[in-house]
């Protein structure tokens, strides 16, 4: 019968099965061990309580054992720290041991420590009475009170802030009892004193709740509390036996006819009062779930809920529901009845609903018997639908096959179908890998179908890690074993494994799981971080990222106390070696130079003297600079750089004179324009000095005079410059010079003189177009003719046309 | 496929970032990141993302005004870091609090990070990266706008950039599919395909997408840098040259327009006219310029001879309009072909070329010497004159020692003693080197650091190999049939001139020489583009190619790819990390003084 283990309670049912018959049976006796359980069919923690067990007060240490939900055994250790007051476990299943000090201890669930932190100051000096772990609206929460009587919350275990609750007015012995209330995204404290009951929050307040109908009775103080599991609902008992359930905010009492509410009575009337309902012996250990309450025994574990809605609805005899009847055509039809067609017949226009429910019920169900006789109904019942969807059908099988899975005792997750809604698939795959069950999370993954990036890649890359932590195996067995699992994932980062394998210890391990990171920039900072700075140069360069070659240079810069040593270990690589030469320029030319030093470059060192000579304040700054440059060409015999370069010491120096004799500024001019600034200011001395001590050609000079006498508008000297000697560039210089200055005037002196063979060019110059194509006629020149003509274009009219005729002119004279 | 794609996924990435930061905010951007976040994104599109003010990083500012949200966008250079440093620490010792986000471009730098965290700024800062690598100029034209590109990789061997080039080309390709062809011509070419390769390796796509561009051709500017040294003929480089194209974008000063004002154009494809004459030689210009006119003209008098009121309506509706830009646009074109030739007609500019092309031909060296040397004595400019020694230089392989002294003592004397620096660069580069003889008692340069013996030029047996220099009579201006054309047949670009090989003869087989000479030649084929035992249509994505210059190309050689791609029915884009020209191109290399 389906019904057989249902129990009524008023016009509700219950229902309990069995989940597990505990593996420990035999070894336990939980009377004798204050117990810790996680919820969605987490780990059970137990440690020997002495309190419960001895009149004689023993020394040694007590025995923390973690055990699977079916009463396996995962880990276990002595526990060689403080006094635990309470044990509980966080959301992502880490255990909080809270330590009478205040300390809390975080271990994992094999009992591997992981981090611990203090509930504060206050705290250690007075020791803690009681903790309670709750969860809040970040995650896990832990509250504590002190001897002081004072209340302290962590919202958050994982960045634990201590926060100081309001203190009860009058409370100067520890409370009867006292609970975490989360609320309004906020954990208050509900404390009992006597009868009274006071809620106070962070924010220093308090208030004293009034408890509507239970003050009417009388009850006495209040002994026992208990928050529900969704912090909605609360459940008080006082001394004389009463039991006052309602609303956590204490405004509704229980006597609504909330359906929830009374599962939720039902749950703390077993759970304050340990009545035998079940007829349970006292050695049971009660958990909230989301949708029930498991029971934890010596023998057995157990799980105890309402009849959710549609198994109702299906199995409550006499039921007429739709549900109901598919499944009893379903068994009909199994024993090839012919009621089957008939019961279908009945429910035909609501078979859609009937097969839903089939499928639902069956998420219900523990057993998988039972999932299948529901499956097999709802799978009877579509043959009839035409258009249905067989996405619900689908999914159902899919989560049955999966929670079946999780539920067989060796991995001991007695989860149900709600509870996984809740928990979603992606936390669940995570729980299992936290349980180290890869094999099970990859093949829960690959029938899902979830993409490789976060199922099967993901799980194996937290395989690796944990892989490595494995101390016993042979390193290269093991980065082999990893490697061949791993190569063909795409999206596993070697330098996550690496790293991890790193922060064990293990070296050799990381370097070898290096190799396999295929992207530099992951690899690099590790091969740093390690130490293998050779490595971690050659990969850089290779993967033609400048930028990780940077960072490691600069790296090794500030590790190498000698730059010397920096510098022997990159001049072996051109490209580090370029790069750090561009990087230093912009910081420091003198680094740069010793740089060029070190690599015997002399021509470079010479090159960046001369670049940095310009940087300085003095000219005799500079031409110390610029001699030193001097030495480096000679080192590599670049006998015409030096000579440059002494000749510009020497300019810089009679620059230097030359202002201290006049009064004006000479520096940064070059040979040419230091020349050009003396001829316009007359200086004949020194510019005939300074000509002779350059060996400036003749011809340069001349232009050069012409150029500075024009521009300084000298014309006499000008004039008389051109007669002095038979002029090496040609008169015709002289036109240009004038013309550049703008003087048509004088520039029509010097016309006479010009050479037949420029006069053609030299008329254009000054503008005389006609005369120019004229002289061109004349000379016969072709080519010359065609220049007048390409330079018509800014010439007037009359003058351009009058050029233009003068074309035939030039053909018949042929 | 279309390039604007790319825009369009700059643009997004760009308003992600800017709304990122909630409420209005300042934003302070690199000189150099103006023009190309302009062409990109523009002033309204910034400020439709809540940018208050935009200011432009300069070395000298201490601080700026504004309001309590910056961003920097810039690249990462550590001066760059320095100012913004300097400007959060002033402005923090003033008592202003802001908060502040420093976006990297094209991405972040640790050694950036490293400068800001010495400086103590860190705590103030968030940084961010804007990939803006890649973008569109036209429509067969991208560019990285990194016209460092050239000095810091082949002067100072800084491969920092070659990341930049290797990402941008693998984030191209994972929007218009991975190029089965790849043709790397030359070191830093190879370096880019290796990285490449590397990087499609780590971020392993799902699945290959079908592929847009069919092959791509990487090539190192270091091959031809006489192509960056010969005076341009075509309209389109004559603009550059003339008056800078700076992303695409061009500034006419009031003397061009002739109304005093100025103006400023975007010179692209959707431009009619110019797309029909911006590759034009530029003696064929005027006549081209003067059949649109006509042709305008024509479609003027259409109003004359208007029948209907619906005739009208259409002329007044769409021809007019039209009509009316046109007109406008080549009025604009008419002057600026004006102002090219004036300025020509201001220097030298007949001497200068007919020495440029006797140097190609190698003729009459002497005069040509003594050219070069009237320019040093008359002052001319120093960059046309260091053009000049360089291509004398790379045509015959060396100076003379003596002419390679007394060139180099004279421009030392006239231009300044700085200019022994960028005498050694241009050695170091191999653009301006003297025959080897006895002076080979210069000890070769360390080993180790092997770029600091310069390079050889081996002009002549290119030439040889290539036939870069045609017969001039053989050179069609009008109906240009030869690449020459760019160069008004003097010279041809090698990298077009490659391209063009490759793509002819499908094989690099007969071009080993050629490679060996320009550094290497290296070809990663998966398809076979022209088979001719399979039938049947090919896939036409393998007739677009993507030619990418290492160290920027001119519009010369852009020009001369478009006559490729005519010549031969590709389609073929051009990528590069910058457009130069001769001018800019030594300009970056001269050593500037701050006096």
């Amino acid at each position: 019968m389906a019904t057989a283990d249902w129990n009524p309670l008023g016009d509700v049912y219950y229902r309990k099965c069995e989940l597990y018959a505990m593996e420990w049976c035999g070894l336990v006796d939980l009377a004798k061990h204050s117990v810790a359980t996680s919820t969605y069919g987490g780990p059970i923690a137990l440690m020997k309580d002495e309190s419960k067990l001895s009149r004689v007060v023993t020394n040694v240490k007590p025995v923390v054992s973690v055990y699977n939900a079916a009463g396996r055994l995962q880990s276990q250790m002595r526990w060689n720290s403080g006094n635990v007051i309470t044990m509980g476990w966080s959301s992502t299943e880490e255990l909080l041991c809270i330590q009478e000090d205040g300390v809390v201890l975080v271990y994992d669930m094999f009992l591997t420590f992981k981090r611990t932190f203090s509930m504060g100051q206050e705290a250690k000096d007075v020791k803690i009475i009681d903790a309670k772990v709750f969860s809040s609206f970040q995650g896990t929460g832990i509250a504590v009170i002190t001897t002081s009587l004072r209340i302290f919350v962590v919202s958050n275990v994982d960045s634990p802030r201590i926060v100081r609750l309001a203190e009860v007015p009058g409370l100067n012995e520890p409370p009867s009892c006292w609970s975490i209330v989360v609320t309004d995204r906020q954990a208050r404290a509900l404390v009992a004193l006597g009868s009274n009951l006071f809620l106070v929050d962070q924010g220093g307040q308090y208030q004293q709740m009034v408890l509507v109908r239970l003050d009417s009775l009388h009850a006495g103080p209040i002994t026992e509390m208990a928050v529900s599991f969704n912090s909605k609902f609360l459940a008080l008992c006082t001394q004389q036996g009463a039991l006052w359930i309602g609303s956590s905010d204490l405004q509704v009492t229980s006597l609504s006819r909330n359906r929830q509410c009374l599962c939720f009575v039902i749950q703390y009337y077993i759970y304050l009062c340990l009545k035998a309902l079940y007829n349970m012996d006292c050695s049971v250990y009660l958990v909230q779930e989301e949708d029930g309450l498991r029971i934890i025994g010596n023998d057995t574990h157990e799980f105890l809920q309402k009849v959710p809605a549609v198994t109702e609805q299906i199995f409550k005899i006499g039921s007429m529901e739709p549900g109901a009847m598919l499944f009893e055509a379903s068994k009909e039809f199994q024993k090839r009845n012919q009621k089957a067609d008939e019961y279908v017949r009945m429910i035909k226009d609501r078979l859609d609903t009937a097969v839903n429910q089939c499928i639902q019920a069956a998420g219900h169900e523990i057993e998988p018997a039972k999932q299948r006789m529901l499956l097999r109904a709802a799978s009877f019942g579509k043959c009839f639908l035409t258009d249905y969807r067989p996405e619900p059908f689908v999914n159902m099988c899919q989560m049955l096959r999966v929670l079946n899975q999780v539920r067989h005792h060796s991995v001991g997750m007695p989860l149900t179908y709600t509870q996984l809604e809740h928990l979603s698939m992606p936390v669940l795959i995570d729980r299992l890998v936290v349980r180290k069950l890869f094999g099970l999370a990859v093949r829960i993954c690959q029938y899902l179908k979830v993409p490789d990036a976060e199922g099967r890649s993901r799980i194996l890359a937290h395989w690796a890690c944990f892989k490595v932590q494995q101390k016993n195996e042979d390193e290269d067995k093991l980065a082999r074993a990893i490697s061949q699992k791993l190569m063909d994932v795409p999206g596993v980062s070697f330098s996550e494994i690496a790293s991890q394998a790193l922060e064990y210890g293990r070296k050799q391990l990381a370097v070898k799981l290096l190799d396999y990171e295929a992207r530099a920039s992951e690899q690099v900072p590790l091969l740093l971080k390690m130490g293998q700075d050779q490595t971690a140069l050659t990969k850089a360069i290779d993967s033609g990222d400048t930028d990780l070659v940077y960072t490691v240079l600069l790296h090794l810069r500030d590790k190498k106390q000698n730059s010397g040593d920096f510098f022997m270990m990159i001049r072996t690589m051109p490209i580090a070696c370029a790069l750090y030469i561009q990087y230093s320029r912009q910081q420091n030319l003198k680094l740069v130079e010793d740089l060029y030093y070190q690599e015997d470059n002399s021509l470079e060192e010479g090159n960046c003297k001369i670049l940095r000579s310009y940087t300085m304040e003095h000219i005799e700054e500079r031409a110390k600079v610029l001699e030193e440059a001097t030495n480096c060409f000679h080192r590599c015999k670049n006998d015409f750089a030096v000579k440059q370069t002494e000749e510009q010491v020497r300019l810089m120096r009679i620059q230097r004179r030359l202002e201290d004799d006049s009064g004006r500024s000479y520096a940064d001019l070059s040979l040419q324009d230091t020349l050009h600034q003396l001829i316009v200011e007359g200086n004949t001395t020194w510019v005939d000095k300074l000509r002779k001590d350059f060996k400036v050609p003749e011809k340069r000079f001349w232009i050069l005079k012409i150029n500075a006498l024009a521009y300084g508008e000298d014309w006499m000297e000008l004039e008389r410059f051109s007669r002095s000697k038979k002029p090496p560039v040609g008169i015709d210089a002289f036109v240009h010079g004038c013309m550049k200055y703008n003087n048509r005037m004088e520039a029509m002196k010097y016309l006479s003189r010009v050479t037949p063979d420029q006069k053609v060019r030299c008329l254009v110059k000054v503008g005389l177009f006609k005369e120019a194509a004229e002289a061109a006629v004349e000379l016969k020149n072709e080519d010359d003719f065609g220049y007048v003509l390409s330079r018509l274009g800014s010439a007037d009219r009359q003058v351009a046309e009058q050029v233009r005729a003068m074309r035939g002119q030039l053909s018949s004279r042929r | 496929m279309d390039l604007q794609e790319l825009s369009k996924l700059l643009k997004t990435q760009l308003a992600h970032l800017l709304v990122s930061i909630p409420d209005a905010k300042d934003v302070v951007l690199d000189p150099d990141l103006m023009k190309p976040l302009d062409r990109v994104a523009g002033i309204t599109f910034l400020k439709e993302h809540g940018v208050s003010k935009i200011f432009k990083l300069e070395p000298n500012q201490k601080s700026l005004p504004g309001c309590g949200k910056r961003v920097y966008i810039v690249r990462p250079r550590l001066v760059t870091m320095k100012y913004i440093a300097d400007h959060i620490n002033t402005e923090i010792a003033k008592g202003e609090r802001r908060s502040y986000k420093i976006v990297m471009v094209p991405r972040k730098l640790h050694v950036c990070e490293m400068i800001l965290e010495s400086e103590g700024v860190m705590g103030h800062i968030t940084i961010d990266e804007f990939p803006l690598e890649l973008f569109p100029l036209d429509s067969d034209l991208l560019s990285l706008e990194l016209p460092e590109f050239f000095t810091s990789f082949y002067l100072d061997n800084d491969t920092t950039w070659l990341h930049t080039v290797a990402s941008s080309l693998v984030n191209l390709q994972r929007l218009f599919g991975r190029a089965p062809n790849i043709y790397a011509i030359g070191k830093g070419a190879k370096m880019v395909h290796e990285l490449m390769e590397t990087m499609f390796e780590t971020h392993k796509d799902r699945k290959d997408k079908t592929f847009h561009i069919g092959q791509i051709f990487l090539v190192d500017r270091d091959i031809d840098y006489i192509s960056l040294l010969c005076s341009p003929m075509t309209y389109e480089a004559l603009l550059d040259e003339s008056f800078g194209i700076n992303c695409g974008m061009i500034d006419f000063d009031g003397e061009v327009t002739g109304d005093g004002k100025g103006t400023k154009m975007l010179l692209t494809s959707q431009d009619e006219i110019y797309t029909q004459i911006r590759d034009c030689h530029f003696s064929q210009m005027f006549s081209y310029m003067r059949d649109t006119a006509k042709k305008l003209q024509e479609l003027e008098n259409k109003k004359n001879n208007l029948q209907s009121v619906g005739d009208m309506r259409k002329f007044v509706g769409n021809d007019l309009r039209v009509l009316k830009q046109q007109q406008k646009l080549l009025s604009t074109h008419i002057s600026a072909s004006e102002a090219i030739l004036k300025m020509k007609g201001k220097t030298d500019f007949e001497d200068f070329i007919k020495t440029e092309h006797n140097l190609l031909e190698g003729i009459e060296n002497k005069e040509n010497m003594t050219y070069i040397e009237d320019c040093i004595q008359k002052q001319f400019s120093p960059i046309l004159t260091l053009r000049l020694m360089c291509l004398a230089s790379l045509t015959q392989e060396g100076l003379s020692q003596r002419e390679y002294k007394a060139l180099k003592t004279q421009f030392l004397h006239s231009h300044g003693f700085e200019h022994l620096v960028t005498m050694f660069r241009l050695k170091k580069l191999g653009l301006l080197t003297e025959q080897e003889s006895s002076q080979s008692s210069m000890r070769p340069a360390a080993v180790k650091v092997p770029a600091v013996s310069a390079k050889k030029s081996n002009f002549r047996a290119l030439n040889r190999k290539l036939g870069l220099i045609p017969n001039a009579e053989e050179i069609n201006l009008q109906h240009p049939n030869s690449l020459s054309y760019v160069f008004s047949g003097a010279y041809t670009p090698v990298p077009c001139k490659l391209v063009e090989q490759i793509l002819t003869r499908d094989t690099l087989i007969g071009l080993e020489d050629v490679g060996r000479m320009c550094g290497g030649l290296y070809a990663d084929v998966k398809i076979k583009s022209q088979v001719s035992s399979m039938p049947g249509p090919s896939n036409p994505a393998m007739k677009v190619i993507l030619v990418f210059f290492l160290g920027g190309c001119t519009f010369s050689e852009i020009t001369a790819l478009r006559l490729v791609a005519k010549l031969h029915g590709y389609k073929i884009i051009v990528a590069t990390t910058a457009i130069t020209t001769s001018s800019r191109f030594i300009e970056s290399l001269v050593e500037k003084v701050n006096r």
